[in-house]
């Protein structure tokens, strides 16, 4: 959309949807464009980008504020989020637009917005509630708006009660909105574990929550649809938390998207020590990174770092069947045994024992004293049992 | 928190709290606008793969390197590893190797002792001799041999251990491939193994073995009805006897009086307190019901074994006994609870994790399974005790049974599997 030379206005688009699903991308500074090309990306090796030098000062380029929501009907709504490129912050970074309306036949009766801080070590949700929690609860009666869903729930672990205080106060006046405490344990934040933790509703298997009449938005994508709407502000900073036991000062920062992340560790100090994991997203299923130029993404939501990995932790020894990974399963699967059988290249019995079911939350591989590989493999195998299912549903 | 001011402004600020991470206000850099400083290449490029390699990097900041490495996620392990698991077994297990030290002696200790090196041996030797990787640092093959001991009279010759780790080891373990692909409990299997070879030394040696008060009356030989049976032979063979002169229509009346006060002793106050304790004859670590218990429950605090395969054993051996058991009108189940070696096996035999289901149902078909067993041997075979083969009769099972468990998917209540 822009091209090399071309000044650009803070907020205005550089990229647009290649389709449905798909988002805008804006800029999130003025500046001089200095190349559009590839640039390394945190998820699959390098990706086309727009490469802005930046002025001196930011001019911004908004699009029209919103004042009357009630009158301002739910096209116009949803058009504004797609507009400001929205898409889910907590880390999956699913275009919103599409999320918030269901397929046809379907409604939403309920909207969580997902507090429940998705990893162990990330606290920019917990901080973003602290310090903007008007501002989401107001980005949460524009999704009940929008969705017609009667009720909001903002789901908070019971481990921060000083934002469970917050937005309890905040929302005390707004008959529709509770704020749901949830016990502190991993994968709450997961979508479908968070539902079933606030609503009792379990999502069949194989299925989204839009099936159990429910839209979970992360803390961070309701701030955004407020900014957006409100301020007509599109997506381009989020709150990042930089920490890890190595970090000189480990800190939750606000951060313009595409911000190469070597920049945010500067700001906070450095590494204390010179080998180390470079970790976007939390320890459990964030994705390591080995070179320091990729950028700050609408879905990043923390930057880890942590020591080298000890070799003793991840050579695999054989499994005494303690079941730990049975018990722990937030999916209920048997991630032995499908890890097993996809080792062996037997999906079948990989399905049959869970591996097309799997969240990949990575909590039987952090618990299994034998180090197995057990989500990796999993994961290998997921992929190939998704498209048989697909194809035995288009075959039916 | 230092602030530079100088890259740009622009940034909306965030106010934090002051909890763990104060939030700050600081705002980066724009966009991949950053090309303008110059980044060093990543000189290699590192695979995402569960093995950690590493990728030389350079960081931008002068002077400033940072070796990275990369793992795939979870990038983090629990601390628990199976070595740590085997030696909270091995804790566990001490209770009841304390009392058997102070009922029977230190020549039990010595046999365990005996029973623990010959097996981690073996399993160096064998793994040495296989030219596979030298596991003996995990624990197991010194938990096999503890158990192994636990499970031989205290009088057994020292070779006797010897013989049984090495079928433990060789044959139950190492031929299905080491630890964690072994079908049978090792420990039973070297039990079994010398129960067949060696019988008179396994079983009815408590009748020959003549040791100050631990004298041998068989029910046969009783005179007069003050014998000490609890202190004497295995309870359980006792009571064997004296459900089988009950059972014989042409029984003389003093056999059956001396069967009936037999009987009596064994279920009575003193009787049973002394078999909770573990003042009895039996195998080295299986008499102490509560020091047992006492060891288990270590056990299922840290999550070790599951509570459902000693709770389905033990309560099935009691509703079952509650059905069966009468010898003489008297009702026995309290009796078989406490006798042989149930408890040993239904708290540390039957609760090994290779060997018993991973799903929580399958758990529970286990313990019930091995509890019916055992109570149908000892009531109607032809051994005293049952235990340990209910445990390796439901070893067998144990792939059937987990094939048939896989439990319901998050999901799929009420909803047929996709």
């Amino acid at each position: 959309m822009v091209e090399k030379g071309a000044v650009v206005k803070a907020g205005q688009m550089v990229g647009e949807p290649s389709g449905f699903v798909s988002a805008p991308v804006h800029s999130p500074v003025s500046g001089t464009v200095k190349a559009v090309a590839d640039r390394p990306h945190c998820l699959s090796g390098d990706q086309p980008a727009v490469v802005i030098e930046p002025a001196e000062t930011d001019e911004w380029e908004l699009m029209e504020p919103i004042t009357d929501l009630d009158r301002t009907p739910v096209e116009k709504l949803v058009e504004r989020i797609r507009d400001a490129g929205l898409v889910g912050m907590g880390g999956a970074a699913f275009p919103t637009h599409v999320k918030v309306v269901p397929p046809k036949g379907h409604a939403f009766d309920t909207v969580i917005l997902n507090g429940a801080e998705c990893e162990p070590f990330l606290t920019c949700d917990h901080q973003l509630m602290l310090a903007k929690g008007e501002e989401i609860v107001k980005g949460l009666k524009i999704l009940l708006k929008i969705t017609g869903a009667q009720r909001g729930f903002i789901g908070i672990e019971a481990n921060k009660p000083d934002a469970i205080k917050h937005l309890e106060e905040l929302t005390r006046h707004a008959a529709q909105i509770n704020v749901a405490v949830c016990r502190v344990k991993y994968p709450q934040g997961a979508e479908k574990q968070l539902i079933k933790a606030v609503t009792g509703r379990e999502v069949p298997v194989g299925g989204l929550p839009f099936q159990v009449k429910v839209l979970v938005q992360n803390v961070g994508t309701a701030y955004a649809v407020w900014d957006a709407v409100a301020n007509g502000r599109p997506l381009v900073e989020r709150a990042v938390t930089v920490t890890g036991p190595i970090v000189k000062e480990p800190k939750n920062l606000w951060v313009k998207v595409g911000t190469p992340v070597g920049e945010l560790l500067e700001r906070c100090g450095g590494l204390t020590d010179d080998a180390a994991r470079f970790i976007l997203g939390g320890p459990m299923m964030g994705l390591a990174q080995h070179r320091f130029d990729v950028p700050v993404t609408k879905g990043t939501s923390g930057v880890l770092f942590l020591p080298p990995p000890r070799p003793e932790d991840f050579i695999a020894g054989p499994c005494i069947r303690c079941a730990r990974c049975v018990d722990t399963c937030p999916m209920k699967l048997v991630p032995c045994e499908a890890a097993t059988f996809s080792e062996a290249g037997k999906l079948d019995k990989a399905e049959a024992n869970g591996a097309g079911d799997c969240i990949e939350c990575g909590s039987c591989a952090y618990v299994c004293p034998a180090r197995r590989h057990l989500v990796q493999s999993i994961k290998v195998s997921k992929p190939a049992i998704l498209k048989r299912r697909a194809e035995r549903a288009r075959g039916a | 928190m230092p602030k530079d001011d100088d890259i740009q402004a622009g940034g909306t600020s965030e106010e934090g709290g002051d909890k763990p991470e104060p939030a700050d206000k600081a705002e980066a850099a724009p966009e991949p606008a950053d090309k303008a400083k110059p980044t060093p290449k990543a000189k290699a490029k590192a695979q995402p793969t569960p093995a950690p390699a590493t990728a030389p990097k350079k960081e931008k900041e002068p002077g400033k390197a940072y070796r990275l490495s990369v793992s795939s996620a979870p990038h983090l392990k629990s601390p628990e590893d199976t070595a740590k698991i085997m030696r909270w077994v091995l804790i566990a297990l001490l209770p009841a190797l304390a009392g058997a030290v102070w009922f029977q002696g230190w020549r039990s200790l010595m046999l365990v002792a005996v029973a623990a090196v010959s097996a981690v041996v073996f399993e160096a030797a064998i793994q040495l001799a296989t030219k596979k990787p030298l596991t003996v640092r995990d624990c197991s093959a010194v938990v096999t041999g503890v158990l192994l001991a636990f499970n031989l009279p205290y009088y057994v010759p020292w070779w006797l251990p010897v013989v049984g780790s090495f079928a433990a080891i060789a044959i139950a373990k190492q031929a299905f491939g080491g630890l964690g692909y072994n079908l049978f409990n090792p420990a039973l299997i070297g039990r079994a193994v010398l129960l067949a070879a060696w019988p008179v030394h396994m079983t009815t040696d408590w009748y020959s073995h003549a040791e100050g008060a631990r004298a041998l009356p068989h029910l046969a030989n009783l005179s007069g009805t003050t014998v000490d049976a609890v202190s004497t032979a295995t309870p359980l063979a006792v009571m064997k006897d004296a459900a089988a002169t009950f059972a014989n229509p042409g029984a003389a009346p003093e056999a059956l009086a001396q069967a009936k006060a037999v009987v009596a002793q064994l279920t009575g106050a003193e009787g049973l307190g002394k078999l909770a304790l573990g003042d009895v004859g039996g195998c080295i670590g299986e008499t102490s019901a509560v020091l047992l218990l006492i060891g288990a429950l270590v056990l299922v605090i840290k999550g070790i074994a599951d509570w459902r395969v000693p709770v389905g054993y033990l309560a099935s051996v009691a509703v079952f006994m509650t059905v069966f058991g009468w010898v003489g009108g008297v009702w026995t189940g309290l009796f078989h609870l406490l006798a042989g070696g149930l408890m040993l096996g239904a708290l540390f035999m039957a609760t090994d994790m290779v060997t018993s289901p991973v799903t929580k149902k399958g758990r529970w078909i286990f313990g019930v399974g091995c509890g019916i067993l055992a109570s149908v041997i000892r009531l109607w075979g032809g051994y005293p005790e049952g235990v340990s083969y209910s445990i390796l009769l439901m070893n067998a099972a144990v792939p059937l049974v987990d094939r048939f468990t896989v439990p319901k998917f998050f999901g799929e209540k009420g909803a047929g599997r996709a």
